[in-house]
């Protein structure tokens, strides 16, 4: 696939920016200065900054809680990202909400629940209506290989299938369903192989890959957009933390977090767009300041951001109150 | 104005929304090519089209999580539970998605779940069910229960305009049993409004949907032994009208609550609480609970009889009050 010089420096840019911001995420967190949980995509990150990065504006996503990267490619901005996580009036949720568990309907991205896979379904009932009203949108959904095997992960599947909307499920197979071994999670040798039984085309690409990832992507937008239906990716990757931060993950063999230290998302793309001279040392040294300096403004303006009232909890139970 | 069925006047306000606007939608069990198990769409696959009157997979929190999503996406979908008591199914999908979007994120869901609920079919543990209470306790939903035809139609036709996930509970029960008057063309009943079904002055009787006729037999038999009951149909329960509830305490004093489930944390336990936090100094005897008991709903017919409510059992406790 023939991907642009600028296309290849946004994802590169992209993949640094989500490090970066959870990185700092990571710091206050252990200052004790984010209450209650901190979640990162470290070593992640090309999964959702790639499958986000091959959208249109005016597709949506229904993404999971690895997935900041999608929140920044689609428009949330540093600034809100960390004042979400200081809990201020200026987060994405204005408080109500912490950390990634957040959503913007105006940047066409749904609100994360925990109860992972719930946002298959929806992701399909977005598609239901793009092909109720024939608009060629698409929607991307996306958990983890431990929400594969919750209910509504089939029952999505098999939905979008029979109806054959524009959907493409994402499913971030990092091995690890918070303590679990995927070993022990299912019986299949690949998450891929579920989809087969819902007659979904599926494909498993390198996680690690943020070119592979944007590029599946791409083709499964495609297809969708042309009425073709939903397709399956499974993206192989690792947790190179604990599932939050709390969690020095001490279940994880050392070798096997070794191994795919060398296999990091970054180092990838920087050994791609330097060994084929799509960029220099220095573009991606300034990609890296802008980074270091939006990040750096971002938590200024969080930590001077007010806190809510109290009492404003009472506000938004309803749409419309009664 | 024509008479038509509690059925026929849901059927119709589905009808004139998807004909009115193109974003109304029905998604649900059988409800497509047959029309329904109830018959409530029977038509609605020839003059809307599959699309707009959607036959699922057997997939009750994978359906309702679509709609949820086509409402995100600015529809207005109607989710048919082929039985109340099937939304167990899809409770996570209700409750930590439908209910929390706007609050959580600013996420707009509007959207209506229809629950054909209730006893006296003969339906058994699992399709007699009353599940509203299990909802009760779940900020960001509405709940409405009508029990006439008129506002059958009119509060469905307010629930898929609003902008929040309402339950819309329809009795089985009242479905063909009941005929009532309903004007021609277009009407909403407001959501969150109850309303007093029968004036009285001696005892409030509150209650909601197939009870209300209980409380209306009731009425009617204890005419004659000078004990007169005010109705007071609550209509919305989700959020509850506790101005309504209280205008009734008020002018009578006396209260029994009348409902359908199990008895432990129903609706009456809410009502009870709220009159006796704010309406204490206006009570003259205890807030009796009239209610199903702490059972699944049986079978047998001498089971389910004696498990419903009945205008009996509403007499007996209207003569206990009666002599505070």
């Amino acid at each position: 696939m023939d991907i642009s010089k600028n296309d290849l420096l946004q994802l590169y840019y992209y993949l640094k920016l989500t490090r970066r911001i959870e990185d700092r995420v990571t710091a206050l967190y252990r200052q004790g200065r984010i209450l209650g949980g901190a979640w990162t995509s470290n070593g992640m990150e090309a999964i959702s900054v790639g499958y986000a990065y091959a959208l249109e504006k005016e597709d949506v996503i229904a993404p999971y809680f690895r997935d900041m990267g999608a929140f920044l490619v689609r428009g949330i901005t540093p600034q809100r990202v960390m004042a979400q996580y200081l809990g201020k009036k200026t987060g994405i949720t204005g408080g109500k909400e912490g950390n990634v568990h957040a959503g913007d309907i105006h940047l066409g991205v749904f609100g994360f629940p925990s109860h992972l896979a719930d946002n298959y379904p929806v992701a399909v009932g977005a598609a239901l209506s793009f092909k109720i009203r024939g608009e060629r949108r698409v929607a991307a959904a996306c958990t983890g290989e431990g929400g594969t095997s919750r209910g509504d992960f089939h029952e999505a599947l098999n939905m979008a299938s029979v109806w054959k909307v524009p959907v493409v499920f994402f499913c971030n197979n990092n091995q690890y369903a918070y303590s679990t071994p995927f070993r022990i999670q299912m019986a299949v040798k690949d998450v891929a192989e579920r989809a087969k039984a819902y007659a979904i085309p599926s494909e498993i690409v390198d996680g690690n890959d943020v070119v592979a990832v944007y590029s599946a992507a791409k083709n499964a937008y495609d297809r969708a957009r042309k009425g073709e239906g939903p397709t399956f990716i499974e993206c192989k990757t690792m947790r190179m933390h604990g599932h939050s931060e709390h969690d020095a993950a001490k279940y994880v063999p050392r070798e096997l977090l070794e191994e795919w230290k060398k296999k990091d998302p970054i180092m990838n793309m920087e050994r791609y767009l330097l060994s084929n001279k799509t960029a220099t040392e220095e573009e991606l040294k300034g990609i890296d300041e802008r980074v270091t300096k939006e990040v750096d403004e971002a938590e200024a303006f969080a930590e001077k951001s007010p806190l809510p009232e109290g009492r404003d909890a009472l506000e938004g139970v309803y749409a419309t109150p009664v | 104005m024509a008479e038509v069925t509690y059925l026929e006047a849901i059927k119709q306000a589905l009808d004139e929304e998807m004909t009115r606007d193109n974003n109304v939608f029905i998604l649900g069990e059988d409800v497509g090519y047959y029309g329904g198990a109830f018959r409530v769409t029977e038509g609605f696959y020839e003059k809307y089209g599959q699309w707009r009157v959607l036959d699922t997979p057997l997939s009750e929190s994978g359906f309702t999580g679509a709609a949820i999503g086509a409402a995100l996406m600015g529809m207005r979908p109607v989710v048919e539970m082929q039985f109340a008591d099937f939304i167990s199914c899809a409770f996570d999908q209700i409750v930590s998605v439908a209910a929390k979007n706007n609050y959580r994120w600013g996420g707009k869901t509007p959207m209506v779940i229809r629950a054909p609920f209730g006893g006296f079919v003969h339906g058994g543990a699992f399709h007699s069910a009353c599940p509203e209470t299990w909802f009760f306790n779940v900020p960001g939903l509405k709940m409405v229960a009508p029990s006439d035809p008129y506002d059958a139609k009119g509060l469905l036709k307010a629930a898929i305009r609003d902008d929040d996930p309402v339950i819309y509970f329809e009795h089985k029960f009242l479905y063909r049993r009941i005929k009532g008057e309903v004007p021609e063309g277009d009407y909403l009943v407001p959501l969150g409004k109850a309303k007093v079904v029968r004036e009285g002055k001696d005892i409030s009787v509150i209650t909601y949907s197939a009870m209300v006729h209980t409380a209306l037999e009731a009425a009617q038999a204890l005419e004659g032994e000078g004990i007169s009951l005010e109705i007071v149909d609550l209509r919305t329960l989700l959020p509850l009208d506790k101005e309504g509830i209280y205008a009734s305490v008020r002018k009578t004093n006396r209260v029994i609550i009348l409902y359908e489930t199990p008895r432990t944390g129903g609706v009456g336990a809410e009502v009870a609480a709220l009159i006796s936090e704010e309406m204490f100094g206006h009570l003259d005897g205890p807030i009796l609970r009239v209610s199903a008991p702490d059972t699944p709903v049986p079978y047998s017919p001498p089971f389910e009889e004696f498990y419903l409510p009945k205008a009996e059992d509403v007499i007996k406790a209207a003569r206990k009050l009666a002599a505070y």
